[in-house]
């Protein structure tokens, strides 16, 4: 198993760590029994994100994969980063291990709770596909 | 500034001791012969393999048994099981610690699906094996027992001779893999009263590709690989005279420094473990600090991911793993810590540092300095 020269950059030096303390939105998933647990910040302005922050307890896959999906979606239209998929970040990191694929994944998934949590926060009509991934979510917490 | 390189990654495997590679030399061109062939280059072939037979037999004091030399612990440990199953259909229930290696729990697994009953011995917090659940265990149809002398990951090592007692009045097969202590701790198999014995030589400064299986007299064993009948039939295929010749030389050495070394070895090891545990929040002693291995540190961090803290410190220059190295390509927490009751966050955030005959005491210091960076900058980026 080896790592991208870039999955290794955003390992070592991981860009956007941290807390939003008036976050518009925050979101969470994995667990400590697959060993990784991701926490997204988001701040929301005119629908745009405007800062983006992470917290993750993981590999190195796991840590680069919310650094750099913070860089990705920052600034961007919530319209547009609805759109998102995990191939999106493992193009972005120049590939990823085929058994670390889940933590691209993992990533994805805590922007898309982050957003979620933004729309009940904010008393938005949540989009359908986000509630579809939302519950999809929920269901594989429960398990 | 010079970038470091520790090593401290000796459970994993060892550089080979140049006195090794010197004794191996001639095995390559000038003494190239096939020990299977009637010539005098084949002879000397077949002499040199005998004389690291005997050295090996000594070190372990197997004189009333035969060893046979395979390609890796790994294929030791299969031919302990298949070959013991094979030989000995009569016998349907099988006996391993929770803790052996993969290449024991996997080999003991593909019998459980063949129809065997496999039973695994539980232990306790500090990873030693219950005895008296072993005794419970037992019974008529029980073909083997299964537990290792000492563990890869976290060091403990096992009352081997107790086990031996519990085997031999129940009268069932003991085999123990010795792949992590032989030339560390020491081995004598008629007062450990094992049966079956996996060596390694790659672990203690010999060759990669080679290794060895002792059997007591009269214990049956079928073989798992075919072929031209080498090794009384048990393991046919070419024999590897360098590598042997290698390990023979490595186990002579191993033997004679051994006591200076683990002295040596035991400083370095407490130095370690009272630093880290001294001058680093959140981070536990895996493992039983006593019957442990001299070579042996395993911590676990909390707040951090091991594979994150091994490539953290691989950036320092500093080499070591996870649990087992064998296990980054699985994302599963450790079994051994897991079986230990330790729970997946530390399981998930152990470290094995593994210590050798070129560790210095002022790496030693180096690592303890670099650590708590390594360890704060992980945990400043930690959602835990």
């Amino acid at each position: 198993m080896n790592y991208s020269k870039k999955v290794m950059r955003h390992f070592r030096k991981p860009h956007n760590v941290g807390k939003i303390k008036d976050a518009s939105g925050v979101g969470e998933v994995g667990n400590l029994v697959c060993g990784d647990m991701m926490k997204l910040y988001i701040k929301v302005k005119d629908e745009v994100l405007t800062d983006v922050k992470f917290e993750t307890y993981g590999c190195a896959a796991a840590i680069a994969t919310s650094s750099v999906i913070t860089d990705l979606v920052k600034g961007k239209k919530i319209a547009k980063v609805l759109k998102m998929s995990n191939k999106d970040i493992i193009e972005e990191l120049g590939g990823l291990p085929p058994i670390k694929i889940h933590c691209s994944l993992l990533s994805v998934e805590a922007l898309m709770e982050a957003l979620w949590n933004y729309h009940k926060k904010e008393g938005k009509k949540v989009p359908k596909e986000l509630e579809k991934r939302h519950e999809m979510i929920a269901k594989v917490r429960q398990v | 500034m010079k970038k470091r390189h520790i090593y401290l990654d000796y459970a994993a495997t060892c550089p080979v001791d140049p006195r090794v590679v010197k004794a191996m030399q001639p095995y390559f061109f000038a003494k190239a012969g096939n020990n299977m062939s009637l010539h005098s280059d084949g002879q000397r072939a077949n002499e040199a393999i005998e004389e690291a037979r005997r050295k090996i037999l000594k070190a372990i004091g197997g004189k009333n048994g035969k060893l046979v030399f395979t390609g890796s612990a790994t294929e030791s440990n299969n031919l302990a099981i298949f070959g013991l199953a094979f030989a000995n259909k009569e016998k349907k229930q099988i006996i391993v610690s929770a803790i052996e290696h993969d290449c024991v729990l996997n080999s003991a697994k593909s019998l459980e699906k063949a129809g065997y009953k496999l039973d695994f011995l539980e232990v306790d917090k500090k990873g030693r094996v219950k005895l008296d659940q072993l005794a419970k265990m037992i019974g008529k149809e029980t073909l083997m027992v299964s537990v290792m002398q000492a563990n890869n990951e976290m060091g403990t090592i096992q009352d081997i001779s107790k086990i031996g007692e519990i085997c031999k009045k129940a009268g069932v097969y003991f085999h123990s893999d010795a792949a992590q202590s032989f030339g560390r701790e020491p081995i004598d198999v008629e007062k450990m009263g094992v049966d079956l014995l996996t060596l390694s030589s790659h672990k203690i400064y010999g060759p990669k590709g080679v290794a060895g299986l002792w059997m007591r007299q009269g214990v049956e064993v079928e073989p798992i690989i075919y072929g031209g009948g080498q090794e009384g039939g048990l393991r046919s295929g070419t024999m590897n005279t360098a590598a042997i010749v290698g390990w023979g030389a490595a186990t002579e050495i191993a033997i004679k420094e051994m006591k200076r070394e683990n002295k040596r070895l035991l400083r370095l090891r407490e130095k370690l473990i009272t630093g880290i545990l001294k001058n680093i929040s959140g981070t536990e002693l895996n493992g039983d600090r006593n019957k442990r291995l001299a070579n042996n540190v395993n911590i676990s961090f909390r707040g951090i991911e091991g594979e994150s803290l091994l490539l953290e410190l691989d950036d320092y220059g500093v080499m070591v793993s996870t649990g087992s190295a064998c296990s980054s390509a699985s994302l599963a927490p450790s079994h051994v810590l897991m079986a230990m009751g330790a729970g997946e966050e530390r399981a998930h955030g152990s470290i094995r540092f593994s210590l050798g005959r070129w560790t210095k005491s002022e790496e030693i210091d180096y690592l303890l300095k670099i650590l708590p960076k390594a360890v704060a900058r992980l945990r400043r980026v930690s959602v835990l």
